[in-house]
């Protein structure tokens, strides 16, 4: 890397020994920091993850700051409208106390979507982290192993030609109520959305990571690495793993954003989370039959799955170009 | 070719029956009881036998098969009954379900119309929409157009319709009130009039499917004029001295439709899917809300019998899509 790109400008001059003869040597750049000058181009990608760096503060210290029960009924400060309506309507019910406003039991909103933020993001970064792990073993093996080749990519063929939105209503709603006895409300639900999505959306990354390894299988550095007897097994970690890196970091932002969504839509459709138990596509939900007249509910949780995923795929569309070799340093 | 599609519809017997069978065992897990919303006075015997009664009696490898029959062999039967009049089915046990203790294909032919009108529609204008959108972005590639483009097509990426959907209802319906928010869908077109509401009422639902097809065509377009845009046929092409135009229109976008024509086909289960959360914002009773009924009551049959549709859908409209590139490019041939 630092030999083949003589005409960029060095930029640390290195002296060596005496002054009288300064010999200029480029310091070795790692590739990840040449990876974050390409991602830094990107200015979708930069906003991008920004906003997510944002939003993780937002319900992770937000809470913390914030220190409203998101739970808490305050009857008495039912409905009340977020603070901007009084720019519009000087006799709307508004209280800097709650400046998003409540919902029809008094809940402090802004309490609630970060509550219900840190569920749905929780359920994306560990689906995420499932499809991931899933693909890629998956991938590997076939790809590596002749003999598992066939019969792991029928099974994936087979289980892309499942209609898996359907599927996982009825996966959602079979096993419910085994898994909240076995592992209590919350646990439950949130074991088996995240399974759900982790198994109905490793297919692609499968198919992706497959197609690399056996491109690189071919490639004279894994010759030379078997010529000197490596196992299998230390093949696939140190030389295979590390060269589709970058195909699996980018279809890990479009997992995350699948999740993310998948989560909201289960939520959405009522086969979620318990009603007492708020993510943002819960939020949404339940505001949906009022929103004539509190369009602002359905409208922060919708604002932040939307503006959450829209990040997460500039982030991806970044890396893209990132780690792509071919575009990168130009 | 042909021999190529023999063997491709006969490698999906197996797959639709393997489906078939995954689907049927879910199913059969169910802890959910079809019972369970009978009154609790009903003796426990009595409760017996009316399961007996819905056929859940029998271990899964009798039932499983007799599913199969009736799906295959009993219902189309009853369809060339209909159609000609004649007695092929002989009273033959059809697929019931249990809520509604109506032959389930009755119950799926009503629905259907709704479905089809929405989801059709929405996917035609999706694909009408994308395709000069996709043009556009490729020939005059980082212009304004083009990033406008861009960020229209992440934006239909990243808003799901449950959200997009319903901002279109707080915006048309709530505030300015030009559109209904509910598709009436025994809503009967006769007049000049009714016609003006059955297109107001399905603007909405339409768009936000649209959005979707439009943002991944549009993508798959722009990628593949962009492909065949630096091709040295286009140079030749342009060397002739042929206008514009006619390169643009005539050759490259041709040969940019192939892999494009494909991804269509292959979108269209997909925005059957899609269509279940639709349906459920603008409240159209079709298939999507059947389902979702179907699922909230332990209709096994109804959930069984639609998922599986769905399934067909999918092998089919993979089938459809490697034949179709096959009989288009030329230099593809299977054989």
């Amino acid at each position: 890397m630092t030999d083949s790109l003589p005409q960029r400008p060095a930029k640390p001059v290195l002296t060596a020994g005496d002054s009288s003869a300064p010999l200029t040597v480029e310091k070795t750049r790692s590739q990840w920091a040449d990876v974050w000058d390409q991602f830094k181009t990107h200015k979708g990608a930069v906003f991008g993850l920004g906003f997510l760096i944002f939003i993780t503060l937002f319900v992770t210290v937000g809470p913390m700051i914030w220190g409203v029960d998101p739970g808490k009924l305050d009857i008495r400060n039912k409905d009340v409208r977020p603070i901007y309506i009084a720019l519009m309507d000087s006799n709307a019910k508004v209280s800097w106390a709650n400046p998003m406003g409540t919902d029809n039991l008094g809940r402090d909103i802004m309490a609630n979507i970060m509550q219900g933020g840190r569920i749905s993001l929780a359920v994306g970064w560990t689906a995420m982290i499932l499809t991931l792990f899933l693909g890629t073993t998956i991938g590997v093996l076939a790809g590596y192993f002749r003999r598992l080749d066939g019969i792991l990519m029928r099974f994936t063929d087979l289980v892309l030609a499942l209609p898996l939105l359907p599927l996982l209503l009825v996966m959602m709603l079979l096993f419910r109520d085994p898994l909240r006895a076995a592992f209590g409300p919350e646990n439950g639900i949130f074991i088996l959305i995240v399974v759900g999505i982790g198994i109905t959306s490793w297919m692609h990354t499968a198919r992706i990571v497959r197609g690399d390894v056996m491109a690189l299988k071919e490639r004279e550095f894994v010759l030379a690495a078997r010529s000197i007897g490596t196992p299998a097994r230390r093949m696939i970690t140190r030389h295979l793993l590390p060269n589709v890196l970058s195909p699996i970091m980018v279809s890990a932002t479009l997992g995350l954003a699948t999740a993310i969504i998948t989560e909201s839509a289960l939520s959405f459709l009522g086969l979620g989370f318990p009603s007492d138990f708020p993510t943002w596509g819960k939020i949404l939900f339940d505001s949906v039959d009022r929103m004539t007249s509190f369009p602002e509910r359905v409208i922060w949780p919708g604002l932040a799955i939307s503006l959450t995923v829209l990040s997460v795929n500039y982030i991806g569309d970044g890396l893209r170009d990132a780690l792509d070799p071919r575009i990168r340093g130009l | 070719m042909l021999t190529y599609t023999f063997r491709r519809v006969l490698i999906s017997i197996p797959t639709l029956l393997f489906i078939a069978f995954v689907i049927f065992m879910l199913l059969e897990l169910a802890p959910g009881d079809p019972m369970a919303s009978m009154p609790l006075t009903i003796p426990p015997e009595i409760r017996q036998e009316m399961r007996l009664a819905l056929g859940l009696g029998e271990p899964w490898y009798v039932r499983f098969p007799l599913w199969l029959r009736q799906f295959f062999v009993v219902e189309p039967q009853y369809w060339i009954d209909n159609a000609f009049g004649t007695n092929f089915a002989d009273g033959a046990q059809r697929i019931i379900s249990f809520q509604s203790r109506s032959p389930v294909f009755d119950t799926i032919a009503q629905r259907m119309p709704q479905t089809l009108w929405v989801v059709g529609m929405s996917y035609v204008v999706g694909v009408l929409i994308a395709l000069p959108i996709g043009i556009i972005s490729a020939y005059r590639q980082y212009s304004v157009f083009d990033q406008a483009g861009t960020f229209v097509s992440m934006i239909g990426f990243s808003v799901p319709p449950f959200f997009s959907g319903v901002l279109l209802i707080v915006i048309f319906s709530v505030q300015l009130k030009w559109l209904p928010s509910i598709y009436d869908t025994t809503h009967v077109v006769d007049d000049w009039n009714s016609f003006i509401f059955q297109l107001k009422q399905m603007i909405m639902p339409v768009m936000v499917l649209a959005l979707q097809t439009t943002a991944q065509v549009s993508r798959y377009m722009r990628a593949s004029m962009l492909d065949n845009l630096g091709q040295d046929y286009v140079r030749t092409a342009r060397a002739k001295g042929m206008s514009e135009s006619v390169v643009v229109m005539k050759h490259v976008v041709r040969n940019s439709m192939i892999p494009v024509v494909t991804v269509i086909a292959l979108g269209i289960p997909s925005i059957f899917g899609g269509a279940i959360i639709t349906e459920q914002i603008f409240k159209v009773n079709g298939l999507g809300q059947l389902l979702i009924i179907a699922l909230q009551g332990s209709d096994i049959p109804m959930v069984m019998t639609i998922t599986f549709l769905l399934a067909v859908l999918i092998v089919m409209m993979n089938l459809i899509a490697d034949i179709l590139y096959g009989i288009l490019d030329p230099r593809i041939r299977y054989d």
